[in-house]
């Protein structure tokens, strides 16, 4: 079974790389490129820790082949800061403490941003709607909405 | 997951190549969201996996003044924010919605949806309600099947080993016409449906022209329940007479009973959901 030569931007950067072709995205990211953000809980899209944006949109990355990834653009939690600076949401939830075990939230926040690309202003409802693909075993769903409804609420120059 | 051989084709017509020469232990993946739990858990173990997302033909997303067209690697997500699928075929939009989570919506497709062909398969309802018909491409060309003839069982469909579900089509309502979907499900989201029912009316000279009503879960297949339809039409459409057609549509309904529902439970949903799908659409066709 030959490898396929996966050739994608991943966090802005061309990149070409050898793939199995069973090979999930996620695993591709993890294993070949060395992106441990995101990760696998369930392994069928019921969790959420492996959430990375596809052209912009979030995807469960485990529920996706590597190959399917061609052409496009594919956004990690690595990617989310730009120049070293922290992108609003992870500002949010390192100020407020967010993060107990931390395992799901590289997840919750790609989902967020996407959330909030498409909506700056969410209301609480839209909110817990938009990080329901997100599941977090600490139960700490709490502090993830008032971060993410401050990081809305916060300035931003995009 | 078991070890496959990927096929990437650029067209439709590679693809049905492809699906000839690979023979039976070729899957056809779209979206994934259904395919890959079940290659992972060792229950489907192809040993060809064909990708359709390079292929243009099955992800045109299309609407005029004779209806909706909807490729069948369409992803749920892109239909559920069309303004044209919103504004024109609500029920749709809202099937669509309630496909697992966003992050599942952005890669599960409409087709994919279809072809597993569960019976609480989300998008069947209302596009069973829109009289919708699935374009099939095959070696011997291309046919067209009404959805209400494409399930055959659970997780079957009239699909050969050689053909590719190429797209939906939805005939416009005309004017005066509403949807609606809804289901039930113990959890807000990432639930599968206990039921779903849509329903669609047409109105002319205040009296309902058209009426469709669909369900989902109370049977092998997906189904129209065609006595409480009859019921409606040629009469203006009351709250009372709206209580008789989920009364008839809970009784045309042969549900089982399993872990997420009683039969009975879930003859009580189809009357419950009938009256306030067939309630929605009628506000919506500007009653």
């Amino acid at each position: 079974m030959a490898k396929q030569i996966l050739s994608s931007t991943i966090n802005g950067e061309a990149v070409e790389v050898l793939v199995q072709p069973y090979e999930t995205l996620l695993d591709a990211l993890r294993e070949n490129l060395g992106l441990t953000g995101p990760k696998e809980g369930c392994g069928t899209g019921d969790c959420g820790a492996c959430t990375v944006h596809l052209d912009g949109k979030p995807v469960a990355s485990c529920l996706m082949l590597a190959m399917q990834a061609r052409g496009r653009s594919v956004t990690t939690i690595e990617g989310l800061g730009k120049n070293g600076v922290l992108h609003p949401l992870q500002d949010a939830f390192v100020r407020l403490g967010v993060p107990q075990c931390g395992y799901c939230i590289p997840g919750v926040l790609m989902a967020a941003a996407a959330l909030l690309a498409e909506n700056p202003k969410p209301s609480e409802e839209e909110i817990r709607y938009g990080i329901a693909g997100n599941l977090c075993r600490c139960t700490g769903y709490t502090k993830m909405i008032t971060a993410i409804t401050e990081a809305a609420q916060a300035p931003r120059s995009a | 997951m078991r070890r496959f051989e990927l096929d990437v084709p650029e067209t439709l017509e590679d693809c049905l190549h492809l699906l000839a020469t690979r023979g039976p232990d070729a899957k056809l993946l779209a979206g994934g969201t259904d395919l890959l739990p079940q290659m992972k858990n060792g229950v489907l173990t192809p040993r060809r996996v064909i990708d359709l997302s390079g292929i243009p033909r099955v992800k045109v997303l299309e609407s005029d003044a004779k209806g909706l067209r909807i490729g069948a690697a369409v992803p749920a997500r892109q239909v559920e924010k069309d303004a044209r699928v919103r504004g024109g075929y609500a029920s749709v939009a809202e099937g669509a919605a309630l496909l697992g989570s966003v992050q599942v919506r952005n890669l599960a497709t409409i087709g994919g949806n279809l072809c597993n062909a569960a019976p609480s398969a989300d998008m069947a309802p209302p596009l069973l309600a829109l009289e919708a018909v699935a374009v099939i491409a095959g070696p011997k060309g291309e046919r067209r099947v009404p959805l209400a003839d494409f399930f055959t069982g659970v997780r079957k469909t009239v699909l050969g080993p050689d053909e590719i579900l190429v797209e939906l089509v939805a005939p416009a309502p005309g004017p005066r016409s509403g949807g609606s979907y809804m289901r039930h499900t113990p959890r807000r989201e990432l639930d599968i449906a206990v039921v779903g029912v849509a329903s669609q009316v047409t109105l002319s000279n205040g009296v309902c022209s058209k009426a469709r009503i669909a369900l989902a879960a109370v049977a092998p297949t997906p189904v129209r329940a065609t006595s409480a339809e009859a019921a409606l039409e040629g009469k203006a459409l009351t709250p009372q007479l709206i209580a008789q057609a989920a009364d008839l549509a809970a009784q045309s309904a042969k549900p089982i009973s399993d872990q997420r529902g009683s039969a009975d439970f879930r003859r009580h949903l189809v009357r419950v959901l009938t009256r306030r799908t067939l309630t929605t659409a009628l506000a919506r066709a500007g009653a």
